[in-house]
């Protein structure tokens, strides 16, 4: 193992100034359910703080199986999930502090948009004024504060969308995790809600794992896009995307942007040329 | 034509876009014609009403049918007018227990259904001894509880809880499984304890099944009441709606007979109007099935 001069070396994260640690480390992370299938192999990544992470690749590669890993909804077969960055509680458990934000905007259709909001504020004990209050806040972020009192089935998909954007972020969580959260809206609408998402993030300082099955959103969004391929679930190659934030319309047609999406779509080419 | 000047670099998004998501984000609109909809269902079975007991009141005068052996509607509505003391009286001791079961079923089948959905292993334990009881008709255990029951209107009471609450208990128990399998997700991320998660997530989305099992009992529960003062045969000053049919069975008041029976059913019908109505209340904002939509 070729150590670079000055780097402090992983083993020693304790030594690592706090800015440095990352909010969250896989190492060596394998998942293979009961029923056989090997989901994830390996999988190691640290996620940096405050960084813009896209999990890219076809469907069954292990993208969600990762995210439900990182959030504690399943728990690795082999190799290890830190939180270098976190408190610990008094049973040792990390505060993770993350949110989730699925595929569909998974809100409750009988409470109304600020009463959706004000459900992870509820649950961790915050009284119903101050929830209130925050979740408000959070509505305003992404926009839909004017339908604070609307209910699930009376808004569009993307305004659902961003009621469940409101509902993660409300807690100031340090790491968002996102599992195909637009898959299900038209261009125009995630357009938007990827520049939004892109302001917040920017305005804030969590961590976003972001996983899509699209080659120009994940470039779009992302410092770094991991590229991953299926049977057995694993990271094919990182493709940095190193333009500057705050990104808008303009950066889907610079040369950067054009030319990391070809990239990106050459090595998911050549990975599925083996199928 | 207009020339097309713009640059290409402008970004041609952002003038229009703030518009376009609008739209494409507009919120759902909703609908509340209820004359339209509402007219045809209530003119159309009161026509057929209408024609029936006409048809009734019509062939009874043409035929000349005695009125021990099918009274006509304006008779039964002429006894029901004249015998209104007791019968009214009947009515409330029927409505009292109808009642009564009903709220009990409520109680104990949600209360027994939450128990279930905390563990697994008493659901399995309990859960078939319910259907024993569903199963078994109820007039076939009429006879033992009121045996057993110092009280005649306890055993009453009893055999309509028996009937009424299994529909609320297995609703109950559906709908307290059926909660979105993301939102438990969510539940258990933000780690929710057990009270929570029964709470905010488990109760209201067994709301709906619950509902729709308290309908079916309300019918249910009247039934049982009725059915196990048959099998009592009881009279006396506190007997209700089925006595007063038995007995004008054995005296051949055969309109007053008919005029109790007018009674129990409508009865039903405004019970399942109830339930309904507090159905509809308190699902309006939000279910499915309470929502009048477009298309
Ligand atoms: N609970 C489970 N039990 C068994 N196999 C599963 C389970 N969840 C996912 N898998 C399998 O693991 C693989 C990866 O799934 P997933 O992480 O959902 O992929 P992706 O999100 O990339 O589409 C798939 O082959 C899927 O069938
Ligand atoms: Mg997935």
């Amino acid at each position: 193992m070729s150590v670079v001069p000055l780097r402090v070396p992983a083993a020693e994260t304790a030594q690592e100034p706090l800015r440095l640690k990352p909010a969250v480390r896989l190492t060596k992370v394998s998942k293979r359910f009961s029923n056989g299938t090997l989901a994830v192999e390996d999988f190691s990544f640290a996620f940096p703080q405050h960084g813009f992470i896209s999990l890219l690749g076809p469907s069954g590669c292990g993208k969600s199986t990762i995210l439900r890993m990182i959030a504690g909804l399943n728990r690795p077969s082999s190799g290890r999930i830190d939180w270098p960055n976190a408190v610990h509680d008094a049973a040792g458990q990390p505060e993770r502090n993350l949110a989730f934000v699925f595929q569909e905007a998974t809100l409750m259709p009988w409470a109304t948009a600020i009463a959706n909001v004000m459900l992870p504020l509820r649950l961790a004990g915050v009284s119903k004024d101050e929830a209130r209050e925050r979740s408000q806040v959070a509505l305003a972020q992404v926009g839909i504060d004017d339908f604070a009192n609307a209910y699930p089935r009376e808004l569009s998909g993307g305004m659902k969308m961003r009621v469940s954007i409101a509902r993660a972020i409300v807690e100031r969580p340090r790491v968002l995790l996102m599992d195909e959260p637009f898959a299900a809206l038209d261009e125009i609408t995630r357009f938007k809600l990827n520049k939004d998402l892109l302001r917040l993030w920017q305005e804030s300082n969590f961590t976003v794992v972001f996983v899509t099955h699209s080659v120009f959103e994940s470039v779009f969004l992302s410092q770094h896009v991991l590229l991953m391929a299926a049977r057995p679930g694993r990271v094919m190659a990182r493709v940095p995307v190193d333009a500057p934030y705050p990104r808008d319309e303009l950066f889907r047609t610079s040369a950067v942007y054009n030319e990391r999406c070809r990239m990106v779509l050459e090595l998911l080419g050549q990975a599925s040329g083996h199928d | 034509m207009t020339d097309i000047h713009v640059p290409i670099q402008l970004p041609e998004f952002d003038l229009p876009e703030d518009k376009l998501a609008q739209d494409a984000e507009a919120p759902v609109e909703r609908e509340s014609s209820f004359a339209s909809r509402a007219l045809p269902k209530i003119l159309a079975p009161l026509i057929v009403g209408i024609l029936f007991v006409g048809g009734w009141e019509a062939a009874v005068r043409a035929y000349k049918i005695p009125y021990y052996v099918l009274p006509g509607p304006f008779t039964i509505v002429e006894t029901l007018i004249s015998d209104w003391g007791v019968l009214w009286a009947s009515l409330l001791v029927t409505l009292t227990v109808t009642f009564q079961a009903l709220f009990l079923a409520a109680f104990f089948g949600a209360s027994l259904a939450i128990l279930f959905s905390q563990s697994k292993l008493i659901e399995m334990s309990f859960f078939p001894y319910a259907v024993i009881l569903q199963v078994t008709p109820i007039v076939a255990i009429a006879p033992l509880i009121i045996i057993w029951a110092d009280d005649v209107r306890i055993a009453l009471l009893i055999c309509a809880w028996i009937v009424a609450f299994f529909p609320i208990l297995s609703n109950t128990t559906l709908g307290l499984h059926s909660a979105d399998h993301n939102l438990k997700n969510l539940f258990q991320l933000y780690r929710a304890t057990r009270w929570q998660t029964l709470r905010f997530l488990k109760l209201p989305a067994a709301m709906p099944y619950f509902l729709a099992g308290l309908k079916i009992s309300g019918g249910l529960s009247l039934i049982g009441a009725v059915v196990a003062e048959f099998v009592a045969g009881t009279g006396g000053r506190g007997s209700g709606l089925a006595y007063r049919i038995l007995e004008a069975g054995f005296q051949l008041k055969i309109p007053r007979l008919f005029a109790a029976l007018l009674l129990i059913s409508l009865t039903g019908v405004v019970i399942f109007l109830i339930m309904s109505l507090i159905s509809h209340l308190l699902l309006r904002t939000w279910h499915e099935s309470a929502i009048r939509t477009e298309n």
